[in-house]
């Protein structure tokens, strides 16, 4: 079996030639747009599903992006998807690494723990808001985007650094592969 | 070298975009030959005795050659399929077959009007296509 490909040499690559934005730009518009849900639904739970939701509809479209741009090859097994989210996928929308940990021996579910996460820099959530979860839209992203490359996953957050965690932790689940939806060819 | 057409399909084999080229048909022909394009890539993929060296099946069709012109076929791991009609000399179109790719990720899945699997009706892309073509003639 040919060797594994370096998915942090690639990641790292496929960063540094993509276009990028001000980051300051990137986290006021993100909160500009959490604050206004949070207006507009008055509910916090409506702001994470509605948050999620927006996550997934643009994950249907990145993962087009990503794949047109990062020559990943295709995925072995569900772990090896686990690396390419965290070195490549991470890398280059966030210009972040993300860690895997956590396999459950039993089911394939696996965590990223993000060290840093630019949506949340210099976010403190008031009191009432306590239950929201802030960086939602990533567990969207990651559901719409696998969607699309016939994997059915659940995507939450099990810790997170708005509510005093000392990281961000994503557990990302399996839950189907959409066989009967694999392109011909692909398999 | 000469592209005749590009022609994109979606997951369903819906031909959701066309570069008019060669013959002038009615607009339901077009829709014909890729949802026919689609069965026969579904076809070929299943034909070959020996398994792929993944243990699935074989891919479908990566090049149709006859004396008039050649076609070649690319498939993203999403389903979507793109392909080019080309004069018979052609080489090479894989490279731009993946421009393509990264056109249509550019100015159609990034217009956020664009419904995904829908009609692809963007004048950017349009241009942006034109240009790539044009550019190839010269190869």
């Amino acid at each position: 079996m040919a060797s594994k490909p370096n998915y942090a040499r690639i990641g790292d690559q496929v960063f540094r030639d993509v276009e990028k934005i001000n980051a300051e730009l990137f986290t006021l518009t993100y909160g500009a747009i959490v604050a206004q849900l949070l207006k507009d639904f008055e509910d916090v739970e409506e702001v994470n599903n509605q948050l999620e939701k927006m996550g997934y509809n643009i994950g249907l479209r990145l993962i087009e992006e990503f794949l047109a741009r990062s020559n990943v090859p295709r995925c072995s097994d569900f772990k090896d998807t686990a690396e390419v989210i965290s070195k490549v996928g991470f890398k280059m929308f966030l210009g972040i690494n993300a860690t895997v940990t956590n396999w459950d021996p039993k089911k394939p579910e696996f965590s990223l723990v993000l060290e840093e996460n630019p949506l949340i820099d210099f976010v403190e959530v008031p009191e009432q808001y306590q239950s929201l979860v802030y960086s939602n839209i990533l567990c969207g992203v990651i559901r719409g985007a696998l969607e699309m490359v016939q994997m059915s996953v659940e995507c939450r957050f099990v810790r997170d650094v708005l509510k005093g965690d000392d990281a961000s932790e994503l557990k990302v689940t399996l839950k189907a592969m959409l066989e009967e939806e694999v392109p011909v060819g692909e398999d | 070298m000469i592209i005749y057409s590009v022609y994109i399909i979606n997951k369903a084999g819906g031909v959701i975009y066309h570069q008019k080229g060669e013959k002038s048909g009615k607009s339901n022909d077009y829709l014909r030959y890729g949802s026919i394009f689609h069965g026969l890539y579904t076809i070929s993929s299943q034909l070959s005795p020996v398994p792929s060296p993944s243990g699935g099946n074989s891919s479908g069709i990566q090049l149709l050659q006859t004396d008039t012109f050649r076609l070649f076929a690319y498939q993203i791991p999403t389903g979507v399929k793109i392909y080019a009609i080309t004069e018979p000399t052609a080489n090479g179109i894989d490279a731009i077959l993946k421009q393509v790719y990264v056109l249509y990720t550019d100015f159609v899945l990034k217009n956020p009007f664009y419904i995904i699997e829908q009609p692809i009706r963007c004048e950017q892309f349009d241009i942006a296509l034109e240009k790539l073509i044009n550019s190839t003639l010269s190869l």
